[in-house]
């Protein structure tokens, strides 16, 4: 996380250099609690009037397209610094810095496969053939004005954390590729049923407008299911890096199926077996078999606070608190260990609990100050429970790479420090 | 009887108005036809047993020179990688402790490799190359991994009927695989 520029300047006003630097340790995770401890020092608190009350503040309008506060300068997308090259890569969803279920769409996580194509949408066709009566080709404003349906949905990247060390000290380092929005586009059902589907149609094959034309193939069952062609993102249209101006939104998929840029949909009897879903996307077993077409995100939940690069400010009452969802469908319970996993209570449900949506989950705590492990696990409608890493890796072996489920604990020091449990 | 073809008629004409541009089969009368020529000018798929190969051939020692052009600057000169994924060798490591994933490998289909240096390669100019180029290219990979000859020449055929060493090696998705 970055310093706000003026944190070393001597002469910049008291008041807001220190604010500002309680406002980047909160930012940064460092200390919960820490914003308070430095305001204690300015003369903004009671019973003073606050500096912000005795003078108007910024004009309406000053911002067209608004911005967080500049104290939230540190609240931004994860991204490594140390990749061999940004086209085909990733970022990630800072989960600890956020509340509630919806990911804003400036912080909502990345992978590329050929970089972020700018894509005018009065030149962008969607075309529509293979194994239908009537091949078709769609603008943009024409696939607007089918009947539209809003869902929120996650999406998360199949590979959301590998299995092997070293393991992430965050939540976000751990499983950043993980974000939700509400959807907005026309069910692909209604698209598939304009172009008339043939008898012997079984998959769709999806391709994306990009530098690597991205491609993969989708079993007609989940193409006639829920299915989304979808051109707007929490309220707004697409951000370029999730699609615009249209993207392929496959509920409870891996990530990388819900197609960017989407602009050919080649209707057929078989997969195509593209380079993605052969050489990249399977799943290596310890015999030396592959997994291929493996598409379902199984339940998963992880503690966003407290949790890695955290601190707890003090013994006492602490809400612990986080994130659980399922490809199945929704989220059934969500049991918490503060004991190193010797008991288990149900956290509290934040209502509505959606279909293949996050689900945020809470529990009261309160912290006898001593180390303490704590962690969550999910179980989904489907009665599946979230494994341990150890009883995925016994399965899978450390070659598996994607759709790593596992519990996540967190290791609580008596100075209050937060760390991977398991790194 | 009347009734019914004034109703008729009357749908007759609803159809027509919806369908300017497009199918009277079509529920909401959407988008327009696609013709053959658009869809041969997109649809770059190729299947897994070389179906919509394109026209065309290239040898090994043309994709020796493409290579050393286009791909090796992050491939490696002999597919050993780089910035880019490693291509070449790694045969029999698939089953062991350090899998070494390359074309040779662990691809299961050669007609893959056609379709994706075609749609995504070199990753600075994407579907640059000429066709040719690709088969040569493609050629030149599989020349490197021992499974065509240096003297080979590859088109839609025989292309087509390389037998790639991992092919029977995937399996289907078995999960929930964790019981409780």
């Amino acid at each position: 996380m970055s310093s706000p520029i003026d944190v070393d300047d001597k002469s910049a006003p008291t008041t807001r250099r220190r604010f500002l630097q309680g406002g980047t340790a909160v930012a940064s995770g460092a200390l919960l609690g820490a914003g308070a401890a430095a305001g204690a020092e300015t003369n903004n608190l009671p019973p003073s009037i606050p500096e912000w009350m005795k003078a108007p503040g910024e004009p309406t309008g000053g911002q067209l397209y608004g911005a967080p506060s500049p104290f939230e300068e540190g609240v931004v997308k994860n991204i490594s610094k140390t990749l061999k090259q940004y086209i085909s890569a990733s970022s990630r969803t800072p989960l600890q810095e956020l509340d509630g279920i919806i990911t804003p769409n400036g912080l909502f996580y990345e992978r590329h496969h050929g970089g972020v194509p700018t894509i005018d949408p009065a030149q962008h066709r969607l075309m529509l053939h293979g194994l239908v009566e009537r091949p078709l080709i769609f603008t943009i404003d024409d696939l607007r004005r089918f009947p539209s349906e809003s869902r929120i949905h996650f999406l998360e990247c199949s590979g959301n954390p590998g299995y092997t060390k070293p393991y992430g000290k965050t939540a976000s380092d751990l499983v950043g590729l993980v974000s939700c929005a509400e959807w907005t586009g026309v069910s692909l059902k209604l698209v598939l049923q304009e172009a008339g589907l043939k008898p012997e149609a079984k998959w769709v094959v999806a391709e994306g407008a990009d530098a690597a034309a991205l491609t993969r193939s989708i079993p007609i069952e989940k193409c006639l299911e829920d299915a989304m062609l979808v051109y707007s993102q929490n309220g707004e249209r697409l951000r370029p890096q999730q699609g615009y101006p249209l993207r392929l939104f496959l509920p409870g998929f891996e990530g990388n199926m819900s197609v960017k840029w989407l602009r050919r949909l080649h209707v057929t009897a078989e997969p195509v077996y593209s380079r993605e879903e052969t050489s990249k996307y399977t799943d290596l077993l310890p015999d030396g078999t592959a997994r291929e077409f493996s598409f379902y995100m199984e339940a998963k939940s992880i503690i966003t606070r407290p949790s890695g690069g955290q601190r707890l400010s003090a013994p006492g009452f602490h809400e612990v608190t986080g994130i659980a969802w399922s490809g199945h469908g929704k989220i059934a319970r969500v049991e918490v260990s503060v004991d190193d996993g010797r008991s288990w209570q149900d956290a509290r449900l934040q209502e509505p609990v959606l279909t293949r949506a996050l689900t945020r989950f809470r529990l009261p705590w309160q912290w006898d100050g001593k180390p303490a492990v704590i962690q969550s696990r999910a179980i989904d409608e489907t009665g599946y429970v979230q494994p341990t890493l150890a009883e995925l890796l016994a399965v899978r072996g450390e070659n598996y790479f994607y759709h790593n489920n596992a519990i996540w604990p967190w290791r609580i020091a008596a100075d209050g420090e937060v760390t991977n449990a398991l790194a | 009887m009347r009734l019914r073809e004034m109703c008729g008629i009357a749908l007759a004409i609803v159809l027509c108005a919806c369908g300017s541009g497009a199918q009277a089969q079509s529920p909401y009368g959407i988008g327009r036809p696609a013709t053959p020529a658009e869809i041969a000018g997109w649809n770059i798929d190729i299947g897994r047993d070389g179906s919509n190969l394109p026209k065309g051939r290239g040898s090994v020692s043309r994709g020796r020179e493409v290579f050393a052009e286009q791909c090796a600057s992050c491939h490696g000169e002999k597919g050993e990688g780089g910035l880019g994924d490693r291509l070449a060798g790694g045969q029999g490591t698939i089953g062991t402790a350090k899998p070494i994933r390359t074309v040779g490998s662990y691809w299961p289909y050669a007609p893959t490799l056609f379709d994706y240096v075609r749609r995504a390669m070199p990753q600075n100019a994407p579907q640059s190359l000429s066709d040719e180029d690709v088969y040569a290219v493609s050629a030149y990979v599989l020349n490197l991994n021992g499974l065509v000859g240096a003297d080979a020449t590859l088109d839609a055929k025989s292309l087509a009927a390389v037998k790639m060493p991992n092919r029977d090696r995937f399996v289907g998705d078995a999960r929930p695989d964790v019981k409780k």
